[in-house]
C-alpha cells in the first residue's frame, strides 16, 4: 500500500488485510507494554488544515505506539495563514524527511493532489477531505461491526449479509461516503435514511437503498445503526425547519433505540450532538459502540501506518502478497 | 537443481519426541512450562511438543503462539509482512519457563525479535529455544537449547520444512 486516499478504490482483499492487521494491533494494546518498536526512525506528519481533535490524536497515538516520530502541523497559526500554498507546505515537509503525511483538508481531493503531484515521496493518508472521504473512519467502523458480531473469530471475515443503516446528513458526510463504499465492498447491505434535502443528488449511482422514514428502516431490525453528526458548521441553508423537528423525525431517541433487536449496535463517529441526532440514553446504552470506535480507531490507524511504512522502502509499499 | 530430502516423517517425529524428553529433563518436570511457537510452522511444532510432553508427564502444558513481525529489525528490507496472531496462555508467562519453538534457526534475527516480543508481554524466569533444524549462519549471538537436527548448508541454499498441518506433507528438504 503506497497511500490510503479513499475506500472507493479499495478492494475487498486489501480492506480485509487492513482489518486483520488491525486485529493484531488491537491485541498488542492489551499488553503490559503497549509500545512496539516497529516504525522506529520513521517520521509521520499530521497535516491538519481543518479542525480536528479526535482524528489527530488518534493518528498521533497510533504513530507513537509504533515508535514513529510525530510532527503535528495545524494550519491555524502556521505559514498557511500567511498564504503558503499546499505545494510549498508539502515540499517543506518533504525537506524535513517525512515518511508519511496524514492530511485533513477542507477541499475534496487535496490528499490525492498531494499523493499524485510528485511534490513528495512520502505516503499519504487521507484523514478527511471536504465532503469526499474519510477512509480510516470507515475502516474503524467496519472493524467495530465485525468485532461486535464475530468477536475472537473476526479475522479473515467480511460483512456479508450484515445490514447497516446510516442516518442523517449524508449530503455533507464524508464518513457516510467512505462507509458506503467500504461496507458494500465487504458484502454488507447499506440503507441510507435522511431528510430529502440531505440526500446527495447522485445517490442513485451508489450501491445503496434510500429511505426517508427512520422508523421504517428500524422496523427491519438492522444489525447496525450509524448516526451521523448534524454538521451545524456546514448548515448554511435551511435543510430542515428546526433542530427540534429533525430530532423528532430522524433522531435516535430512547423509544426508537428500544425497538431494535437485542444485539443491534448503535454507532456514531463523534463528536455527538446529544439530544439532536442521538439521545443521551441511546448514546450511553450498552448497544452503543461510540467509545469502542475510538479505541478501535487507534488500532486501525496503526494498521494503516504499518502497511504504509513497514515494508521495503522502494517497493509498492505493502501491496497484497 | 532439485530438492534433496534430509528428514522424513519418522525422523521428524523421533526428533520431536527426543526434544520433548530433553525439555522435561532440563526443566526437571512439566511444571511452569510454557511453549510458545513462532508463526507459522513453529506454532504447529509447539502444539506437537506440548502434546508429547503432556503425554509423557501426564501433566497439562501451556501452549501459545508469539508473533515477532512487529519486533523485527529487517522490516524495511522485505515486502510488507502480515503479522500473525499472538496467543498467550491465560496463566501468562511471568515467572514461567518459556520455551520458544521454531522450525528453522538461520540468522537468529527472528529469535532476537522474539526476545523483545516476550519482554513486552511479561518476565519469564527462563527462556529456552527449541528448533527443528539448525542450519547455521548466525548473525547474532544466539544459540538453541534443543535441536532436532543440525544441517550444514550454504547461505544460498533453501531449507524447506513441510508439515502436515500446513503443507499436507511431512518432510524437510534442502535445495540450491
Amino acid at each position: 500500500m503506497r497511500n490510503l486516499l479513499d475506500t472507493r478504490t479499495l478492494d475487498r482483499d486489501t480492506a480485509l488485510r487492513i482489518l486483520d492487521v488491525a486485529e493484531d494491533m488491537s491485541d498488542t494494546q492489551s499488553r503490559e507494554v503497549k509500545k512496539l518498536p516497529t516504525l522506529r526512525g520513521k517520521t509521520v506528519v499530521n497535516l491538519f488544515f481543518e479542525d480536528s481533535t479526535r482524528t489527530r490524536i488518534s493518528f498521533e497515538a497510533a504513530a507513537k505506539r509504533l515508535s514513529a516520530d510525530v510532527i503535528n502541523f495545524a494550519a491555524k497559526g502556521s505559514s498557511v495563514s500567511k498564504g503558503e500554498s499546499l505545494k510549498d507546505t508539502a515540499q517543506t515537509l518533504q525537506a524535513m524527511g517525512a515518511d508519511a503525511v496524514v492530511i485533513r483538508h477542507s477541499a475534496s481531493g487535496a490528499p490525492r493532489t498531494l499523493a499524485t503531484s510528485g511534490w513528495i515521496s512520502a505516503g499519504v493518508v487521507n484523514a478527511g477531505d471536504g465532503t469526499h472521504e474519510h477512509p480510516t473512519q470507515a475502516l474503524l467502523d467496519a472493524f467495530t461491526i465485525r468485532k461486535r458480531r464475530f468477536a475472537a473469530a473476526s479475522r479473515g471475515r467480511d460483512l456479508t449479509g450484515i445490514r447497516v443503516v446510516i442516518v442523517g446528513d449524508v449530503l455533507h458526510s464524508r464518513v457516510a461516503r467512505s462507509n458506503v463504499w467500504l461496507l458494500t465492498a465487504l458484502g454488507a447491505e447499506v440503507t441510507l435514511v435522511a431528510p430529502p434535502t440531505l440526500v446527495p443528488q447522485n445517490v442513485s449511482q451508489w450501491p445503496v437503498r434510500v429511505l426517508y422514514d427512520l422508523d421504517e428502516a428500524l422496523a427491519e431490525g438492522p444489525d447496525a445503526v450509524m448516526m451521523l453528526r448534524i454538521q451545524l458548521e456546514r448548515m448554511n441553508a435551511a435543510y430542515f425547519p428546526s433542530e427540534r423537528e429533525y430530532s423528532r423525525r430522524w433522531g435516535l431517541d430512547t423509544l426508537r433505540a428500544q425497538t431494535l433487536p437485542r444485539d443491534s449496535i448503535v454507532m456514531h463517529p463523534g463528536p455527538m450532538n446529544r439530544g439532536l441526532e442521538i439521545s443521551a440514553e441511546a448514546a450511553d446504552s450498552p448497544r452503543s459502540t461510540v467509545l469502542e470506535q475510538v479505541t478501535n480507531g487507534v488500532s486501525v490507524r496503526m494498521a494503516v501506518l504499518y502497511l504504509l511504512l513497514a515494508g521495503e522502502n522502494n517497493d509498492e509499499r505493502g501491496g497484497v502478497k | 537443481m532439485g530438492a534433496r530430502s534430509v528428514l522424513q516423517e519418522a525422523d521428524i517425529s523421533r526428533a520431536l519426541t527426543r526434544i520433548a524428553h530433553e525439555i522435561l529433563e532440563s526443566n526437571r518436570g512439566p511444571e511452569n512450562l510454557v511453549l510458545l511457537g513462532i508463526p507459522t510452522r513453529g506454532v504447529a511444532l509447539a502444539e506437537r511438543l506440548g502434546t508429547l510432553i503432556s503425554g509423557i508427564s501426564q501433566h497439562p502444558v501451556d501452549i501459545g503462539s508469539l508473533d515477532v513481525t512487529m519486533f523485527r529489525d529487517d522490516l524495511s528490507k522485505h515486502p510488507t509482512r502480515s503479522p500473525r496472531p499472538t496467543e498467550i496462555p491465560a496463566g501468562g508467562i511471568d515467572g514461567k519457563t518459556v520455551v520458544l519453538v521454531d522450525d528453522v534457526l538461520f540468522s537468529g534475527r527472528s529469535i532476537r525479535a522474539a526476545l523483545d516480543a516476550i519482554q513486552s508481554i511479561g518476565r519469564p524466569a527462563v527462556v529456552r529455544l527449541a528448533i527443528l533444524i539448525d542450519r547455521g549462519h548466525r548473525e547474532v549471538p544466539i544459540r538453541p537449547d534443543f535441536v532436532g537436527k543440525n544441517i550444514p548448508s550454504s547461505r544460498q541454499e533453501r531449507v524447506n520444512v513441510r508439515l502436515r498441518e500446513y503443507d499436507g506433507a511431512e518432510e524437510v528438504t534442502i535445495e540450491a
